[in-house]
């Protein structure tokens, strides 16, 4: 220790004085401060062993928060309030030094770009070009692989779902429904048989089965007999965004998108009644054959879903 | 032991003056050059100011992100295979899942620290976000990206943009039925732009909605590809920020020309790196404390299932509240359809925000004719019309932000839908005018008011005994008095006297 001090008197070559008041630290009574700090340090690093107890006897994860937490908050507390209020007070100053380069060197640099470069290039303009014609090929057809590899063309894939003439509509476990199934004013989703465990079934053709009277019920004209005895199927993706459109408000006879807000009015065709949906749900046309099932007349006349360039 | 001491001095002596860790670094700076420049780096002043913490806050609560998510790829599975779930979690056993999604519940019951790891993950996340909008906000207010750093504020701005869509693929992964509705609408977000919609969406998810490549590709998208991103540009920004200095505000010996504060070793270091554990800590308390995406609650996603409060994170909100609110004007012509109602308020709304944010300083410039390099900041006040841009786009988007809950807001006041529909429609179109005008005076009338900040004295008014009133101002309170000193360089200590001519304090010779 005494050799330490006698090695490193300070002096400032700076001209700063030891005693200079900006070296004094910020604090009015540091002793106590100093108390605070070493308070701080000794609950954090208590927590702080305290988190590898919880977590060795693996106590309950708020525990490990807690303890974690706590200990690096304290350490964090103690640390800033060392630097703050016990080290030199300051404040100290620098200055800025331009970061432009003098005009020579500017100069310098611009011309050894500009002349020499252009000096080397412009005597052979044709490599420059056979070069810049190759490299740039190489980076069109290059993009190409990348991003056509990423997946399939769209191709028809969004004109179509995979309803058919004669599709069974079924539950979420396979199960054909048939017409006793559902009470007036109830609904139900259904898939394409066999498709009902298929991600294209859940997300591209679920559909959703409203059951709104017992007579044929006519939405629309031209599709007077979409709906038998009161089953009617709409696409039960919102044509906003593709939310599923889960909900179906009774007594409205409103369907629903709880993402935002949108309603389709089932009576008319699904016609959206409010929010921001441009167009009606498409409709799916039914029948009920010989042994009461419901199966579909067809895939929906329009491509179900939210709106993209090449639809129509 | 009197041996003892002169041992170690002569040791220390045949070491010169600082010992071991000195020769270490001489031995450094003979092979790589490291003193001038380290020393420098040391003496780097730090304005103290807290709203410069703003950014250490976004830097800290990313380190948090990085840290913690680290620990989530060693347990989290990428992948969309279906598995039956018989974990520890009772009310899913025998739920059909995606393995992403029951790697996740797996996380949050059977790992150890898992859960913590999660929602700390997720609360820093939205910290970090958070942090780099206020401090963003900081930055303009004050006129900080002005010449010569508009390179760091458009850096900025593509770091805000990436951490929001990061933010958007990590709330993805888990593959949830709330995250996987939000993937949903993202799909039909990209299907909406004009003529490259379709491909768009295919090539980015390998085939039509879902796909079986989503969680996947957003996996290596957000644990990689975009991190390294980030993480690159910070230190560009960091880079940029010591090259040209803090800018700082005026002051007592403040110039253009110099910069006052503490020096980089050891004040700023140790206030720093304090305020990074206070970052971790309270992520820490938050993850234990304020429960964050259950997602076990909401059951793993199925696209024919839905919740009913669907909700995004909170730097989503804007962008919901937009498509909330626009009136459903598909657009169809030519046999092409462009759906307005999604590509105006989620594609073209986005891209002049943003498209705004980057051309800000290059606006501004040319409005003013400014030219000049500025270091020293603006007080908001004294740039009304600035600060009232600011302010009436803050106001605009705090109403898609409440936008974004018309439901609730609805259920809440029992009005109906329709009537909040509307008045926020209004409100995101009026805010903005009125929010300019009353930013403009605001601050007109702070800049001119003198001493704006600075408690006035009193005036103690006396009665002389003719019955005059004289009134004389009181001396001004003792914590008024600018208690600060007037600033001076970084003090260097070194061994006295023969080591270094005080003449030429940057050089030292080196006996070799
Ligand atoms: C800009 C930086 C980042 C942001 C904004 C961010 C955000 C998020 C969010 C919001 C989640 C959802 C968490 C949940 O509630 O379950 C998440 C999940 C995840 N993140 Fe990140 N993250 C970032 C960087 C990283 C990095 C660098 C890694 C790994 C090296 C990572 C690994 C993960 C993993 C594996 C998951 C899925 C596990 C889970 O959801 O619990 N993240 N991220
Ligand atoms: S997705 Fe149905 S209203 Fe937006």
């Amino acid at each position: 220790m005494s050799q330490m001090s006698e090695h490193r008197t300070p002096v400032s070559i700076q001209g700063l004085a030891a005693d200079d008041p900006h070296l004094a630290p910020a604090a009015r009574h540091p002793r106590l401060v100093e108390r605070v700090i070493a308070l701080n340090f000794v609950v954090g690093l208590v927590l702080v062993i305290g988190f590898g107890a919880c977590y060795w006897v693996n106590a309950a994860p708020w525990t490990l928060g807690a303890t974690m937490g706590g200990g690096l908050f304290f350490l964090g507390v103690g640390l800033v309030a060392w630097g703050k209020y016990l080290m030199p007070r300051g404040p100290f100053v620098e200055e800025r030094h331009p970061l432009a380069s003098a005009a020579v060197e500017r100069d310098a640099f611009a011309a050894a770009i500009v002349e020499r470069g252009g000096g080397v290039v412009k005597r052979r303009k044709v490599l420059g070009g056979l070069l810049g014609g190759g490299l740039g090929a190489f980076g069109i057809v290059a993009l190409f692989p990348l991003l056509r590899s990423l997946g399939p063309l769209p191709k028809g894939t969004l004109f179509h779902t995979d309803w058919r003439s004669g599709t069974y509509a079924v539950d979420q476990t396979g199960r054909r429904v048939s017409v006793g199934e559902l009470a007036i004013g109830s609904i139900m989703t259904v898939f394409p048989e066999g498709l009902e465990n298929t991600d294209r079934g859940q997300a591209v053709d679920q559909t959703v089965l409203i059951r709104i009277s017992n007579e044929n019920f006519v939405t629309q004209k031209g599709r007077e007999t979409w709906a038998p005895q009161g089953y009617l199927a709409y696409s039960k993706l919102c044509t906003h965004l593709g939310c599923p459109v889960g909900l179906y408000e009774q007594q409205l006879q409103l369907l629903v998108c709880p993402c935002h807000q949108s309603m389709f009015n089932a009576t008319n065709g699904a016609i959206p009644e409010f929010g921001p949906a441009p167009r009606p749900l498409p409709q799916l046309p039914l029948y009920i054959d010989a042994q009461g099932y419901i199966r579909a007349q067809s895939d929906y006349h329009e491509p179900v879903g939210p709106g993209f360039w090449e639809r129509s | 032991m009197s041996d003892a001491v002169t041992t170690r001095r002569s040791r220390r002596q045949s070491r010169g003056p600082y010992g071991r860790l000195g020769s270490a670094l001489n031995e450094l700076d003979d092979r790589v050059g490291v003193a001038k420049g380290g020393r420098s780096f040391l003496d780097k002043i730090f304005p103290d100011h807290w709203s410069f913490m703003l950014g250490e806050i976004a830097l800290y609560s990313f380190v948090v992100v990085l840290v913690t998510g680290v620990f989530l790829t060693l347990y989290y599975v990428p992948s969309q295979a279906l598995v039956t779930y018989h974990g520890s979690y009772l009310p899913l056993d025998g739920t059909s899942m995606t393995e992403a999604y029951a790697s996740t519940v797996n996380l949050s019951f059977a790992v150890r620290a898992g859960l913590l790891m999660r929602q700390m993950h997720h609360w820093s996340a939205d910290i970090f976000i958070g942090a780099i909008v206020v401090h963003m906000a900081r930055v303009f207010f004050t006129g900080a990206f002005r010449k010569p750093r508009e390179l760091n504020w458009t850096i900025g701005v593509t770091l805000l943009t990436l951490a929001i869509v990061n933010g958007f693929l990590g709330y993805s992964l888990p593959d949830d039925l709330v995250s996987g509705t939000g993937i949903r609408i993202a799909y039909s977000i990209i299907l909406s732009v004009p003529l490259v919609g379709t491909y768009l969406a295919f090539f980015i998810f390998g085939g039509n909605f879902p796909g079986t490549a989503v969680i996947p590709r957003f996996f290596i998208l957000h644990v990689l590809i975009v991190p390294a991103l980030i993480v690159g540009l910070v230190g560009a920004h960091l880079f940029l920020l010591v090259r040209q200095k803090h800018t700082q505000f005026p002051g007592e010996g403040r110039t253009e020309r110099n910069v006052v504060g503490s020096p980089m070793f050891p004040v700023f270091m140790a206030k720093t790196t304090g305020f990074m554990l206070i970052v971790a800590g309270v992520t820490a308390l938050l993850g234990a404390f304020a429960q964050i995406n259950p997602i076990w609650q909401f059951g793993p996603y199925e696209a024919a299932r839905i919740s009913y409060a669907v909700q995004p994170d909170w730097y989503m909100a804007f962008l919901d509240g937009a498509l909330r609110i626009f009136p459903s004007w598909s657009f169809h012509s030519f046999g092409y359809t462009i759906p307005f109602e999604v590509t105006i308020p989620a594609v073209v709304f986005p891209g002049l925000l943003f498209g705004l944010a980057y051309a800000w300083p290059a606006i501004e410039r040319r409005v003013t004719h400014d030219d000049a390099l500025h270091n020293l900041l603006d007080r908001p006040s004294s740039r009304p019309k600035r600060t009232a841009a600011g302010v009436a786009v803050l106001a605009m988007l705090s109403m898609l932000f409440i936008a974004s809950s018309t439901d609730v807001i609805a259920n809440f006041f029992h009005v109906s839908l329709n009537t909040v529909l509307w008045t926020m429609r209004i409100l995101v179109l009026v805010s903005p005018f009125v929010a300019y005008p009353i930013g403009y005076f605001i601050a007109k009338e702070i800049h001119a008011t003198r001493g704006g900040g600075r408690r006035k004295t009193v005036n103690v008014v006396e009665r002389t005994a003719s019955g005059e009133y004289v009134a004389t101002p009181a001396p001004a309170y003792g914590d008024d008095v600018p208690t600060e000193l007037a600033p001076t360089p970084v003090p260097t200590f070194i061994t006295p006297p023969e080591a270094v001519p005080p003449t030429d304090p940057g050089t030292r010779t080196v006996d070799r």
